[in-house]
Formats: C-alpha cells, sequence, structure tokens
C-alpha cells in the first residue's frame, strides 16, 4: 500500500520514549443487512427464537440445495453504498470462501471477492474540536453469515445453532485513513448513524448487528506504513478505542525495544482492556476463493440504482447543512441533532413555524439533558414534540416566562398533558399587567431603601431587585416589564 | 403378448392409453425383471411399494380418462437425484443412509407428469468415474457382453446403472446427470440413447452436485423419440435454481421426425484422434452419410482448443467438486465417525466416507484452488473454456446446425480392465464429450452400430444453445439408418 496523502497532524502523534509515533487505522465493519431473510434463503433473520428455529434447507446445506439472491438484501447494499458516497458496480460476483467449521455448513462462505457490489466511497467525520476529517471507503461487499456454536450444552459436545447461518452481512473497508482512536471511534459512531438513517442495518453493537475488525499500525511520521495488526470482533465503540490504544503502545513498546511487529490477527480482551495473538501470518487459512459457480454474475443497470437514490431519506450531513441553514443552528447544535435519525426528527416537528434556535435550545438543553438523566432515548421521551412544541409557543407568545416555562416542562414530563391546559389550570400566566407589578415593584422598593442607595452607585444591582419582585410575583411577572419599571422607578438610564 | 419391458416408452404408452395392459401390471413386469437382473446391480434401491401404489394411481387416472404425460411409465432414477423419503448416496458411504426430506425439481417433475417410480440407480461416486466402479455399492455390469465371451464389461459411467436398467429393459428410461460426459459415454457403451441438455434447461436443484457449472441432468432410454418425450418433463425453469433459463419447453416429441433436409452438419477435425479405433472412424463416416443421405450437407469444421478441453476440465470439475463436496463433514447428517476433537472427526468422517476416486478430485481440486497455484491452473483453465466455448459459436455464426463427432473413443471395455492403468486412461474416455460441457451445449449420443466384438458403439450430436430440437431430429435419422438398436440377450436373468 502506498503512503497516503493526508498530511500529519502533530497533535494526533503519540509520544514514546524514543520519540513521536503515528498511528494509522483502517477497519472492516460487518454490517447485518436489516432484511427479512436470509442473503440466499427464505429462512427468517429474526433475533433470537429458539436454536435452529430459522434454518432452510439451503441453510444447513442439504445435498443439492441452491443459494438464490434475495433481492432486498442487494438493493440494501446499493442504497449503503449511495449513502456512502460510493460507487454502486453494475456487476458483481459471488465468490466461494473455502474452510472448515462447524458452523459453516456448507464448508465455504458465500462472499464478494474480487468484485465486490460497491467500490470506493467516503465518509465525512466532525471531530469534536470541530475538525473535520474524510474516510476514504475502499470497498461494501455481500456476505454470509456463520451459525453459532454452542460449547455449555453437553459435558462433552458442542452443539450448533443455525439460525444466523446466511444471515446478510456488508462488510464495509476503510481505507487506512485513520490517525487516532478518537477517529476511529467517530468514525464508527458517524458510520452507524449513516446506516440507521438508511434503514440498511439497525446498527446494534450489543446484539452484534456492527461490529469492527481493526487493523492498526504505527510509523515514525513521514516513514511508509509500518506492519499492521488486525483486531478482529470488536464490538463496542469504546472497545474499538481502548483496543486501538493499547495496541498502539504495544507496538510503539516493541519498536523503541529494536523488536519488529509479527503481522497477525489479535483478539481484544474487554475484561483485561489488551489485545492478545490469536494467528500468525504463517497460520492464516488458505481460503481458496474462486467464483461461486451456483450464482451468476450479480447485475443491474443505472436506472435501477437511480430509482433507489430516488427514494433515499436525507442524510446526516445533508440534514445538518438544511438545519444551518433553514433554522439558523450553530455546526455543533446541527450535529448534535442529527447525529439520530430520530431526534432530528423530533426536533424538526418542534422547530416547524417556531423559532428554530429556541426549538433547538429545549430540545438539545432541556429534553436530552433529562433524557440523559433518566437514561432514555428519544424514542421514549415522556414529552412529545408536539408538547414542547407547546410550551415553546407559551414562551413565544410572552404567556409564561422562561422560568415558569422550565416549571411546565417538568410538570409535563413527570404528568403529562396539553402544556396550554395546565397553564391556563394552574395559573401559571405571567402578569403582564402594569399595575400588579408596579405594586409589586413600589413594596419592594419601600422595604429596602439601602439596597436603593446601593444600586444607584452600582446599577448591576438591578439583578437583586428583579429576583426580589419575582418572588414576590411568584415568578410569573414579565421580566420584561419588572426590569423596565424597576429601572423608571429607580431612576437608572437604559 | 410381448414381454412388457421390451416396449419402447412410447409403446408402453400407447399400450396404456388403449389399455392393452395396465400400469399395474408394466410396472410389475418391470420389477420382476429387476428381481432377476440383481446380478447387473444396476439398482442400488428398489421401491417396489411405491412403484405399485403410483402405479395404482396411474391405473385409476387412465381409468378416469386424466392420463398425464408420462402416466403409469416406470422409471429407474439415479441416486444423484435427491428423492423425497428415500434414501439418497450419490452412491458414496459418506451419505450413509441419508433419506432426503424433498424431492429434487427433476424427478418432482416426472412423478407431477404421472410417471412411476421403481428405485435408486447406481453410479460412480458423486458421478466421479467413467466406468461406475466407483461406486459404493460396487461396479455395474453392462448387459452387453463381447461375442463368445463371459467377461464381465463396464456399463460406462457416471450414470452406468442408468444406462445398464435401461439396456437391459429394467426400466422404460432412466433419470441420469452429466458434467463431462456421464450420460453420453455410458449410452455409448450400452446402445441406448443418452441427451444432455444444454446448461440451463433442467433444474440443478435437489440433485447432488459434482461441478456446478458442468453438471446437467438429462435422461437415458432406448429410442430417441423415448428420450424427447422424458426431456419434456424434465425440463423447464425454476426459480429455485438460478443457472436454470427462463425459457419455453417445446414439444422435443415433435421434432424427432422433422428430418435433416437443409440442415449443415459439421465434421469437426480435431476430433481424429491419432490411434483412434477405424472401427469409430468408419462409424462416423457412416453416419455422415446418414445425415447426407437424408438431405442434410455435410461440411468440415474446426475447433482448434479440442486439445486442450480435457486437461482443463480436470482442473475446472475438481475445483468446484473440492467445494462442493466440503459439507460432507459429518455433523448435520450422513456418516460421522467421532474423533476426539471437531477436525479428528472431520479427517476420519471424511477418509472412511470417500472413496479413493472423490480423494483424489478433491486433493486436485484442493491444489488448484490453493494461492500461488489459482491463476496458473483454475484461472487459465477458466480461459481455455472461453476458448473453447468461442470455438463453437464460430463454427455454428457460420451457419453450422449441429456437429457430428464419436461419442467414446471404444466400445466398452472389461470390468476392472483398467483398474491398476493411470486415472488419465480412464480420464480419456471423456475426450470427445467434455468440451459439450465446457461450452455448456446439448449433446446427444445416439446408438449407431455395433463392433466386431458385437459391443454397441454410439455416435454423438452436439447442437446450438437451447436447440435440444434439432439433435432429436438429427438422432432420429441416424437411428433410423442404423437401425432400432437389438436389445442384449438376457443372459443374466
Amino acid at each position: 500500500m502506498n503512503a497516503h496523502a493526508r498530511p500529519v497532524d502533530a497533535k494526533k502523534l503519540i509520544k514514546g520514549a524514543t520519540g513521536d509515533w503515528e498511528v494509522i487505522i483502517g477497519m472492516e465493519i460487518h454490517a447485518q443487512v436489516t432484511s427479512r431473510s436470509k442473503l440466499f434463503s427464505g429462512a427468517s433473520t429474526e433475533f433470537g427464537g429458539e436454536p435452529n428455529d430459522h434454518v432452510s434447507l439451503v441453510d444447513a446445506a442439504m445435498p443439492g440445495m441452491l443459494p438464490v439472491i434475495n433481492e432486498e438484501c442487494v438493493k440494501q447494499a446499493i442504497r449503503t453504498g449511495l449513502g456512502l458516497k460510493a460507487q454502486i458496480n453494475l456487476t458483481s460476483v459471488f465468490d466461494r470462501k473455502n474452510y472448515f467449521y462447524p458452523d459453516l455448513p456448507q464448508g465455504y462462505q458465500i462472499s464478494q471477492y474480487k468484485s465486490p457490489i460497491v467500490g470506493e466511497g467516503e465518509v465525512l467525520v466532525d471531530m469534536p474540536d470541530g475538525e473535520q476529517i474524510s474516510v476514504g471507503i475502499e470497498r461494501l461487499h455481500l456476505e454470509q453469515d456463520a451459525g453459532k456454536s454452542l460449547h455449555d450444552q453437553h459435558p462433552s459436545m458442542s452443539y450448533v445453532d443455525l439460525n444466523r447461518s446466511g444471515v446478510a452481512l456488508m462488510e464495509i473497508v476503510t481505507k487506512p485513513d485513520l490517525r487516532s482512536s478518537e477517529e476511529a471511534k467517530a468514525f464508527m459512531t458517524k458510520l452507524r448513524t449513516i446506516l440507521r438513517y438508511l434503514g440498511t442495518c439497525d446498527g446494534d453493537m450489543e446484539k452484534g448487528s456492527l461490529r469492527a475488525d481493526v487493523n492498526v499500525s504505527v510509523r515514525r511520521p513521514g516513514e511508509p506504513f509500518g506492519t499492521r495488526c488486525e483486531i478482529k470482533n470488536v464490538n463496542s465503540i469504546r472497545f474499538i478505542g481502548q483496543a486501538i490504544d493499547y495496541e498502539a503502545r504495544r507496538q510503539i513498546a516493541i519498536l523503541e525495544d529494536g523488536g519488529t511487529i509479527d503481522q497477525e490477527t489479535r483478539l481484544f480482551d474487554a475484561n483485561k482492556g489488551e489485545t492478545r495473538s490469536m494467528r500468525s501470518k504463517e497460520e492464516a487459512h488458505d481460503y481458496r476463493y474462486f467464483p461461486d459457480p451456483d450464482l451468476l454474475p450479480l447485475t443491474f443497470d443505472q436506472a435501477y440504482v437511480d430509482e433507489l437514490a430516488r427514494h433515499l431519506p436525507e442524510l446526516p450531513d445533508e440534514k445538518k447543512a438544511r438545519f444551518m441553514k433553514e433554522y439558523g443552528l450553530s455546526a455543533y447544535d446541527a450535529g448534535v441533532l442529527v447525529a439520530e435519525r430520530e431526534t432530528a426528527d423530533f426536533f424538526e416537528a418542534v422547530a416547524r413555524g417556531r423559532d428554530g434556535k429556541t426549538a433547538a435550545n429545549w430540545v438539545i438543553n432541556e429534553l436530552f439533558g433529562r433524557l440523559n438523566k433518566e437514561g432514555l432515548d428519544i424514542t421514549r421521551s415522556p414529552v412529545s414534540a408536539e408538547q414542547l412544541g407547546a410550551i415553546v409557543d407559551l414562551l413565544g407568545e410572552g404567556v409564561i416566562s422562561g422560568k415558569i416555562a422550565k416549571d411546565l416542562f417538568e410538570i409535563v414530563w413527570s404528568e403529562g398533558g396539553d402544556p396550554r391546559r395546565i397553564v391556563e389550570e394552574r395559573g401559571m400566566k405571567q402578569v403582564t399587567d402594569t399595575g400588579a407589578i408596579e405594586a409589586a415593584v413600589d413594596s419592594v422598593i419601600a422595604a429596602n431603601p439601602d439596597k436603593v442607595e446601593q444600586v444607584k452607585a452600582k446599577p448591576t444591582m438591578l439583578g437583586w431587585f428583579v429576583g426580589q419582585v419575582m418572588r414576590a410575583t411568584g415568578g410569573k411577572a414579565n421580566p420584561q416589564a419588572v426590569n423596565d419599571i424597576l429601572k423608571s422607578k429607580l431612576g437608572i438610564a437604559e | 403378448m410381448t414381454d412388457l419391458t421390451d416396449l419402447s416408452l412410447a409403446e408402453a404408452r400407447e399400450g396404456l392409453k388403449a389399455r392393452r395392459f395396465s400400469a399395474t401390471e408394466l410396472t410389475r413386469a418391470h420389477l420382476e425383471a429387476m428381481e432377476k437382473a440383481r446380478a447387473l446391480n444396476a439398482y442400488v434401491l428398489e421401491t417396489p411399494e411405491r412403484a405399485l401404489a403410483m402405479a395404482a394411481e396411474s391405473d385409476k387416472r387412465i381409468a378416469a380418462g386424466e392420463a398425464r404425460p408420462l402416466e403409469g411409465i416406470p422409471l429407474g432414477v439415479k441416486d444423484l437425484f435427491a428423492t423425497e423419503g428415500v434414501r439418497t448416496t450419490a452412491c458414496s458411504a459418506i451419505l450413509d443412509d441419508f433419506r432426503p426430506p424433498y424431492e429434487s425439481t427433476v424427478t418432482s417433475q416426472l412423478w407431477r407428469d404421472g410417471a412411476v417410480m421403481l428405485g435408486k440407480l447406481n453410479n460412480d461416486e458423486f458421478a466421479m468415474g467413467s466406468s461406475n466402479e466407483t461406486s459404493v455399492f460396487g461396479p455395474v455390469v453392462n448387459p452387453w457382453r463381447r461375442k463368445g465371451s463371459d467377461a464381465k464389461l463396464v456399463p460406462g459411467g457416471s450414470s452406468g446403472g442408468s444406462a445398464a436398467a435401461v439396456a437391459a429393459r429394467l426400466c422404460l428410461g432412466a433419470t441420469a446427470t452429466d458434467t463431462g460426459g456421464s450420460i453420453r459415454q455410458p449410452a455409448a457403451f450400452t446402445g441406448t440413447v443418452g441427451i444432455k441438455p444444454t446448461y440451463g434447461r433442467c433444474s440443478r436443484w435437489g440433485i447432488v452436485a459434482f461441478a456446478s457449472s458442468l453438471d446437467q441432468a438429462g435422461p437415458i432410454a432406448r429410442t430417441v423419440r423415448d428420450s424427447a418425450i422424458l426431456l419434456r418433463s424434465m425440463a423447464g425453469h425454476d426459480p429455485k435454481d438460478t443457472t436454470s433459463v427462463d425459457l419455453p419447453v417445446p414439444d422435443y416429441e415433435a421434432a424427432v421426425t422433422r428430418g435433416v433436409k437443409g440442415l449443415k452438419i459439421g465434421i469437426p477435425k480435431e476430433y481424429r484422434l491419432d490411434g483412434m479405433p477405424a472401427e469409430i472412424e468408419a462409424l462416423w463416416q457412416k453416419g455422415a452419410e446418414w445425415l447426407k443421405a437424408a438431405g442434410a450437407e455435410i461440411v468440415e469444421v474446426s475447433l482448434p482448443h479440442t486439445k486442450y478441453a480435457l486437461p482443463a476440465y480436470y482442473i475446472v470439475a475438481p475445483a468446484e467438486a473440492s467445494s462442493n463436496l466440503a459439507r460432507y463433514d459429518g455433523v448435520r447428517y450422513g456418516l460421522r465417525v467421532p474423533g476426539k476433537d471437531i477436525v479428528e472427526m472431520y479427517e476420519k468422517t471424511r477418509a472412511a466416507g470417500f472413496g479413493r476416486e472423490v480423494k483424489r478430485r478433491i486433493m486436485i481440486g484442493t491444489y488448484v484452488l490453493s494461492a500461488g497455484y489459482y491463476d496458473a491452473y483454475y484461472l487459465r483453465a477458466q480461459k481455455v473454456r472461453t476458448l473453447i466455448k468461442r470455438d463453437f459459436e464460430h463454427v455454428y455464426a457460420s451457419g453450422v446446425d449441429a456437429i457430428l463427432a464419436p461419442a467414446t473413443p471404444s466400445s466398452a471395455f472389461g470390468l476392472g480392465e483398467k483398474a491398476n492403468a493411470s486415472p488419465v486412461e480412464m480420464y480419456l474416455n471423456d475426450v470427445f464429450t467434455v468440451t459439450v460441457n465446457m461450452a455448456g451445449l446439448p449433446g446427444i449420443a445416439v446408438p449407431a452400430g455395433l463392433d466386431s466384438q458385437g459391443l454397441p458403439l454410439g455416435l454423438q450430436l452436439i447442437g446450438r444453445p437451447f436447440d435440444e430440437e434439432t439433435l432429436f431430429a438429427a438422432g432420429q435419422v441416424i437411428e433410423d439408418a442404423a437401425g432400432r438398436m437389438v436389445l442384449p440377450e438376457a443372459w443374466w436373468a
């Protein structure tokens, strides 16, 4: 592989005992395709069920059984390719990857080796410091998942569950474009967001719907790539970060000791937070790939791709740009809102026909804050977009003050109900009657002659008066009116 | 009444229709013949109860005037075809007592059309062989013997059981498969008609796979017409096999009497091999004359890459086989020989379950697909395959309608005769047939006479893709000219 064009970024370097090191990361992500049935059989892809509930004759590789491609899986791969801004290959080929394993009934996995369905693409990733990095996609191909060996069912034998056997996976391979564990984690997060927007993979890493093999190597800045190690099957974003950090440190220590890196496959032990050797390059399988003679090359025309493109949902990058433009949001706020399609939809439902910035504020600060505290996600929010919109309306119309709005949010959160009716029934409307406010102002001034003296010398003391008046009115006074009246009565200039 | 088993399929069909005999009588006659012919070892499993039940159903249908195209016709099934609830082994120990819970598409179409299943027929293990000597059930004996000799001869392979059963009147027709000549070579060795249709014409679903890109099912029968009748029921598109082709199935039987007037028949010069027996050469010449006499134009054609076909075939077929046979691992069905761990179980199971020839091909196939050898062997073989296909395309583009060639380089040889020869000598049996599989074309073997030893010899006609009709038409001309093949004397009964 040639040295990549990405320039060395000093702040990404790792300090070793003998100088700086640059870590080079590429990933191979396995994403389970969202589809009702398997890649080459009609069996269900449903998660769970009793072992071997979802197994067809094809999945069990009975003699004389033949694979038939599931068109929905092909469409999902094309949609994903489009979402990754990638080249869609109108002809691709399924190959057999041959190896023996009890949970691989055919004795080979049907995959795509030389001619994948999707070629080169690109994912843009926003880092927390505002930097945007571009991660090249090398390819995406379709392949079958294997079954599962169960070793805990019998004292001397292993059992095999073929429910997963033949489920469609997309293997997405990046170019070696990532330069830190932070970047790798941010990339994985972004990829998961894109897959979820597209509806082509549920992105559930706990269930194994999304897992990554991480290739890590280190080098002195400016030098050619070093020897890489592949860390297999890392199944959480946090573990991806930990595995990379550990592995980079391990390699640097070896190199600084004058050693060399052996190209090998390693496993990440989440309990110990370290990687350990699984097999060396010499022990690597010879998979004897060759085109699967049971399947003709997969072909479709550009019109087929265009039709799928037409029905593609708005993707996070486009949505973010639109939120910034249409609602005047900051890049940060827009980025937070588009991270999940459900969140973005929720925000839009609140913001439609209202002030975007206020809506974003309420969604991000109040709602997200509260959801996080309760450990809930947006789909289980007790406050609906409609209810939050009503609160924003009441605030905008000046019916309630900001403080009351927060109280109202709490009531809606815990009790539910129509915010407008709650304000009405519980007398939470803010007081805009200047007579009533004047009376409260007068009594505060009369009760605090010393403070009156002080405020004349130090106008910022006005805040103390505002607080007293608000307290006297039970928070319902219009803060702007209170301010204005106080200023005129105390003789403080604008 | 003549012996019912002597009838051709078409004659039996007429007899049933005219109620000259019942389907049950016809089936019973065959079951009795099978019982007497066990020395031939053509059947590895007889299914008399199923046969009689199917025949009874046929008699009901005939009585009700609801006869289907193959109503009451007793057939044998090569043991490579999955038959629901009936042991299916591909004649390998590794499948043990496997009873598939499904029926192959081809056989289910035969039963749909009213045919009666007599039993499962012997074949070379996993269809790998040209003499039917690699079967775990032992060799099949050719019903033909040399004049004045008791020596047992092979029926050819891999569909040796099918060919022998048809020739010995143990069924009116049989299913067979052809990966490199496994229908045509045994048909030629037994004086029967065998057609390998165009790749994609018959569904492969439910047929134990040998080499997926070459395997194709077809019938073996005693006349050209019989084979046309059977192919019509066997062929057709199957959504479960994506390599099967969605084209209407013609009325093949109607093509039988079409004649060859005005057709151009090619004689490929590259098939004239050094050391080819003079009798074969002469028969080939005679075949060309018969076709010419019937109004065809005979032209010499060139298929320049023919000499590479056999070596390329013996790379492609084992490569695919090595992968196709990986599923026989003792985990889910068939034979399992326990071991101390999974790897030992695999090794012991496959060591015990596969015979020598199958192991040899798995080894060759594994080797040619290995890293570092793939380009030199498998990829080059595929390139050769493309060139062979192109050779035929050029010939057909020049207006040739079919090609005439010998079916085999010799007549049937003795049982065990090649046991100590090199495998390559056995492989040479396929020299005239493999090109057709490599190009995916249809080919028919038609009996054309007897050699000086009194053994049948066959001629082969190779057609354009999906033009089986011309093969039936030309095949019938040869059959008519040669005279319907006499049946071997029932020395075994």
